[in-house]
C-alpha cells in the first residue's frame, strides 16, 4: 500500500488544520476511490470526537477558597513595605541620617592629611607647628593632625584637630584653645563652627 | 479576561494576597480537568491542581508579564503532572517498553492481539473507556492529546507550554491519535 504513508501525513495535516487547498484537494481525491483510507480517515474523525466529547469536569466548590488557605502568609518584606508608606516622616528622618552620617564620616577620613593655617611666621618642622618666641601670630592658628608648639603669642584662638598642642611657659594664647581628637569630638566642633557661622551672618547684616 | 488577569497578577505582585482569588477562580476548572485526564481520578486531580496555583502564587514574580499567564500556568500543571506520573509506578509495563524505541509498537501489538472484549465495552459507559484510553497513553502522546483536545490549545500554545518544538508536538499528537484510534475504533 504505498498510498497510505503520503495520505495519512495528509490526514494528520487536515485533522491538524494545517493542510493547504492543494493538498487538501489530493486527499479528498484519494479518499473517493480509496476505501481502506476512507476508512482509517472516519476512524481518526470518530476518535477526536469522542476524546472531546468527553463531559467537561467541575473542580470542587470550595477548591479557590482551599487554595487560599493553604497559600504562604504575606512576607514580612511586604509588611516592613507597607509600615513605611504609612510612615513617610520617620523613613525619610532615617534616611536622612544615614546619609549625613556617612559624609561626615568620610569628611573625616578625607581630611587625614597634615594642615595649617596660613600664617607667615608660623614654622614648620615635619609634622609639629611651631609658634617661635617672641613672634606675635595675628589671627586663628588651625592645626590639623599635627602637633602645635607655642613659644610666641598668638592673637586669636586655637584649635587642634586630632594632634596636640604644647604651650611652653614663655608662650601666650590671647583667645581660646581647644583640642578635637575623636570623631564626635570633631562634630561637635563642626557643628558649633557652623553655627558661630550663622550667628555671625546675623551679626554682620544687623550692623 | 486578560486585561483583568495583568491587573490582578500587578496586584498579587504588589503583596496583595487577595487579589490572587480571581485568578484561581478563572482557571481552576481547567487545571482540574487537566489533573484529572491526565492522572485519572478526583483526588489527585484537586492535589495537582492546588498545587500548581500555589506554585504559581510563590514564583508569581519570575512570570514574564509579557506573556500568555495561562500557557505559563499550564506549564506548571503540566510538569506537576508529568512529574506525578513517572513517579508512579505503572501497573502495567506499556510505559516502559514504549519510551524506548518507536513509541507505538507494544500499543499495535496490543490492539491487533487484545482488543478490548465486547462485553466490557457494553459494561463501561463510553466516557469511561475514552478516559481509560488516555490513561493508556505514555505520559508524553498524553500530554499533548489532552491539551489539544481536552483543553482545545493550539499547536503553538501546546508546543510553548511543553518547551518542544513544534514538529515534535505534532509527531506526538499524530502518535497519539494513531494509539486511540486504534483503541477506540470498536466503540
Amino acid at each position: 500500500m504505498k498510498c497510505n504513508d503520503e495520505i495519512v501525513e495528509l490526514m494528520h495535516e487536515y485533522l491538524d488544520e494545517e493542510i493547504d487547498p492543494k493538498n487538501e484537494m489530493i486527499l479528498r481525491e484519494h479518499l473517493k476511490g480509496c476505501k481502506e483510507c476512507e476508512k482509517l480517515f472516519n476512524e481518526y474523525k470518530k476518535t477526536i470526537a469522542v476524546v472531546k466529547g468527553t463531559s467537561r469536569m467541575q473542580a470542587p466548590p470550595d477548591f479557590t477558597a482551599k487554595v487560599m488557605a493553604s497559600l504562604p502568609k504575606e512576607k514580612k518584606k511586604v509588611g516592613m513595605q507597607r509600615w513605611l508608606r504609612n510612615h513617610p516622616l520617620i523613613a525619610a528622618a532615617s534616611l536622612f541620617l544615614v546619609l549625613m552620617m556617612g559624609s561626615v564620616f568620610s569628611t573625616w577620613n578625607q581630611e587625614r592629611e597634615f594642615s595649617v593655617s596660613k600664617q607667615d611666621n608660623l614654622v614648620v618642622q615635619n609634622d609639629t607647628v611651631i609658634v617661635p618666641e617672641g613672634e606675635v601670630v595675628k589671627g586663628d592658628v588651625i592645626v590639623r593632625n599635627g602637633k602645635l608648639k607655642i613659644e610666641g603669642e598668638v592673637q586669636g584662638n586655637v584649635t587642634v584637630i586630632n594632634g596636640e598642642q604644647y604651650l611652653a611657659s614663655a608662650g601666650h594664647v590671647t583667645g581660646q584653645i581647644e583640642e578635637v581628637n575623636a570623631v564626635f569630638d570633631w562634630i561637635w566642633y563642626h557643628m558649633k563652627k557652623t553655627a558661630l557661622e550663622v550667628i555671625d551672618i546675623f551679626n554682620d547684616s544687623d550692623k | 479576561m486578560d486585561a483583568l488577569i495583568k491587573k490582578r497578577i500587578k496586584q498579587v505582585i504588589k503583596g496583595d494576597q487577595d487579589a490572587f482569588a480571581d485568578i484561581v477562580e478563572i482557571y481552576s476548572n481547567s487545571i482540574y480537568q487537566l489533573g484529572y485526564r491526565m492522572l485519572g481520578n478526583r483526588h489527585e486531580a484537586e492535589d495537582i491542581a492546588q498545587e500548581a496555583f500555589i506554585r504559581a502564587y510563590v514564583n508569581i514574580k519570575s512570570f514574564n508579564q509579557d506573556l500568555k499567564f495561562s500557557t505559563w500556568l499550564f506549564r506548571i500543571a503540566t510538569n506537576l503532572c508529568i512529574d506525578r506520573i513517572r513517579k508512579k509506578k505503572p501497573d502495567y509495563y506499556l510505559d516502559a517498553e514504549v519510551s524506548g524505541t518507536d513509541g507505538l509498537t507494544m500499543y499495535s501489538q496490543l490492539s491487533s492481539d487484545t482488543p478490548l472484549p465486547e462485553t466490557e465495552l457494553e459494561s463501561l459507559e463510553l466516557q469511561e473507556s475514552v478516559q481509560k484510553e488516555i490513561l493508556k497513553l505514555p505520559e508524553k502522546y498524553r500530554s499533548v492529546i489532552v491539551l489539544k483536545y481536552i483543553e482545545e490549545l493550539s499547536l503553538n500554545e501546546i508546543s510553548e507550554i511543553l518547551d518542544l518544538p513544534l514538529g515534535t508536538v505534532k509527531t506526538r499528537i499524530h502518535r497519539g491519535r494513531e494509539a486511540l484510534r486504534q483503541q477506540l475504533r470498536y466503540v
